[in-house]
């Protein structure tokens, strides 16, 4: 295990935003953080990432308890986050903005060779085609930008990947675009943490599942002990199955 | 959305952009082909506008001018306005003539002090704008009235007029007229020496901008403050130092138009801000942010200038400069416009 929670919580004033929650990113495995709007996710991720500090429980990483300090530390732990929203700069190119707070050096300047070829370089690695990788960003799909912006988290040594939602505004086959990224980092060896809201998102990629609801776990769940419908199940209840059932059809 | 990211072949969809469509995309494109227009119409015209002694004559307004325009884009880019830009030439002016001739300063001496105040003045805003995350537009305009009201009160205060004169006869006042405010001969013409320092500032600010790490954060804290920021980039410190090279420019173009006249009005450089701003808008910069180019801005005050002077040559009332500015504001920032929305379509 890269990282680990034991009975994990936190309180914003008298909001009990996360109660005793436990769960494990391992090397080469994909955890999914699964649940609804409030259910916790973000709060979670964001101690993960060192936005929050946990008030109650322990967090280890590399089987040490540690409590992060703030995203530049777990980022130097090795641990990188991908927003859905604030990820990149829209009007520049992709290797400016693969490369953006971190540029290579030459004397003074900015080496823009070596920048522009690793960036293509580390995108073919990953599978991602960027025709172009002058072309700014904001001319790039959904899909594409979330993929960028995990190969850049790959080429900069995080060892945990965690992904907010990377699927959530994307159509059916963009969707499936970046689930062919986070398998690929996976069988690079990183621990992927993948947030969404989709069970049918999660299944196919995941290894682990944790449910969450109303800032409590519902479990934390291997691949073969549950199936899609399941989990479907255990997150929305029956109510919602139908809605989803069609989701299912158009796929 | 329906289009497939990243299949591992080239995407069927995407056709080859060629050379041609390439230069277009570059920003300083809509300000290249005005100047080429502007001069195809003087020089048509007015055998003297295209002249050897024409030409020194119309890059020397567009020299200084170009000063400002190149670090006022800078800072455009990076999400800012400077409204103080333009009065502050005329404080760094007011303090070099008035340091000079009523306190017995060395002309050096005193350049220095009006560059400390300057970079402190820059600082300021740069400091202000940053903390309190008002808009640069409101936060600078308020310098520029303050500043306007320093140079008129104290220069009365101190000369009992509205200006203060007598540069010549300061102290080292041959050497910095020389460096500064000089000319230089090219086959017999003679160039105003302002028009070097204009093609270093615009060179130095692209390979800023182009080739260095700075450069990557000026794009970014203009088009995406908080992603930038996410990312490590430290976004206040980027914008305190564009708001201290555009005070650096406007203490550079002060200085120079002080020894080069050896007096000072106190209104200077009040509305010259906008020109600033209105060549960086033709030289490709957005409003917005994120996008532009140091040597567009360059290249906007080269059409400045041409149409200042060429409105004369052609014996036209200068009135009609005012008009055309305004003509060339809007078809520059419509032409902008439209460049970036096929540059963008290049990459889909």
């Amino acid at each position: 295990m890269i990282i680990e929670t034991r009975g994990i919580g936190k309180t914003f004033g008298s909001v009990l935003a996360l109660r005793e929650v436990s769960m494990g990113v391992a090397a080469g495995q994909v955890t999914c953080v699964l649940g609804d709007n409030g259910a916790g996710k973000s709060t979670l991720i964001k101690i993960l990432a060192g936005v929050h500090q946990h008030d109650s429980g322990t967090l280890l990483v590399d089987g040490e308890p540690v409590r992060l300090t703030s995203p530049r530390d777990a980022l130097d732990r090795g641990i990188a986050t991908v927003y859905q929203d604030l990820a990149m700069i829209p009007l520049m190119s992709v290797w400016r903005n693969f490369f953006l707070g971190s540029e290579p050096r030459k004397g003074l300047a900015f080496d823009v060779a070596t920048a522009r070829r690793v960036a293509r370089e580390e995108l073919r690695a990953m599978g991602i085609d960027i025709r172009d990788v002058d072309q700014p960003v904001g001319t790039l799909s959904g899909g594409e930008r979330q993929s960028v912006a995990i190969a850049r988290a790959v080429h900069f040594g995080a060892r945990v990947l965690i992904l907010d939602e990377p699927t959530s505004a994307l159509g059916v086959k963009q969707a499936g675009v970046v689930l062919r990224y986070i398998a690929r980092a996976r069988d690079r060896g990183l621990g992927v943490v993948f947030i969404t809201h989709n069970p049918h998102h999660a299944h196919p990629v995941g290894d682990r599942f944790l449910l969450l609801n109303r800032g409590t776990s519902m479990g934390e769940y291997g691949k073969a002990d549950i199936t899609p419908q399941e989990l479907t199940a255990l997150m929305a209840g029956g109510a919602e199955l139908e809605e989803l059932a069609h989701e299912l059809e158009r796929q | 959305m329906m289009r497939s990211a990243g299949a591992a072949t080239a995407d069927e969809r995407v056709g080859r952009v060629g050379p041609a469509r390439r230069l277009l995309i570059r920003p300083e494109l809509g300000a290249v082909v005005g100047a080429v227009l502007v001069f195809a119409f003087f020089a048509v015209q007015s055998p003297v506008f295209r002249s050897a002694d024409g030409v020194a004559n119309w890059l020397d307004p567009a020299a200084t001018l170009g000063i400002m325009a190149v670090a006022v884009a800078l800072l455009m880019i990076g999400g800012e306005f400077d409204l103080s830009a333009g009065v502050l030439t005329g404080t760094t002016g007011l303090i070099l003539v008035t340091l000079a001739t009523r306190f017995g300063f060395n002309v050096w001496l005193a350049m220095l002090v009006g560059l400390v105040v300057a970079l402190a003045v820059g600082f300021a805003n740069g400091l202000v704008v940053t903390r309190t995350k008002l808009p640069s537009f409101i936060v600078t305009l308020g310098t520029f009235l303050m500043l306007q009201g320093i140079n008129l009160g104290v220069t009365k205060a101190i000369t009992g007029t509205v200006q203060v004169s007598g540069l010549r006869r300061a102290e080292g006042f041959e050497g910095a007229n020389a460096v500064l405010a000089g000319t230089f001969q090219v086959g017999g013409t003679s160039f105003r020496v302002a028009i070097l320092w204009w093609i270093v500032v615009a060179a130095v600010a692209t390979w800023v901008l182009t080739r260095s790490k700075a450069g990557n954060w000026i794009f970014a804290v203009g088009g995406n403050e908080p992603a930038a920021r996410a990312v490590g980039v430290p976004a206040a410190r980027t914008k305190i130092a564009l708001f201290m090279t555009t005070a650096f420019a406007a203490w550079l173009v002060g200085s120079m138009l002080a020894l080069r006249y050896t007096s000072v009005q106190a209104n200077i450089g009040i509305g010259q801000e906008f020109i600033y701003i209105i060549a960086a808008v033709i030289g490709g910069c957005l409003l917005t942010g994120g996008y532009g180019s140091a040597i567009g801005a360059a290249v906007g005050a080269v059409i400045f200038g041409m149409v200042e002077k060429g409105i004369v040559y052609l014996g036209w009332d200068a009135d009609w400069f005012k008009f055309f500015m305004g003509a060339m504001l809007v078809l520059a920032t419509l032409a902008n416009h439209l460049v970036r929305r096929y540059a963008e379509e290049v990459g889909r």
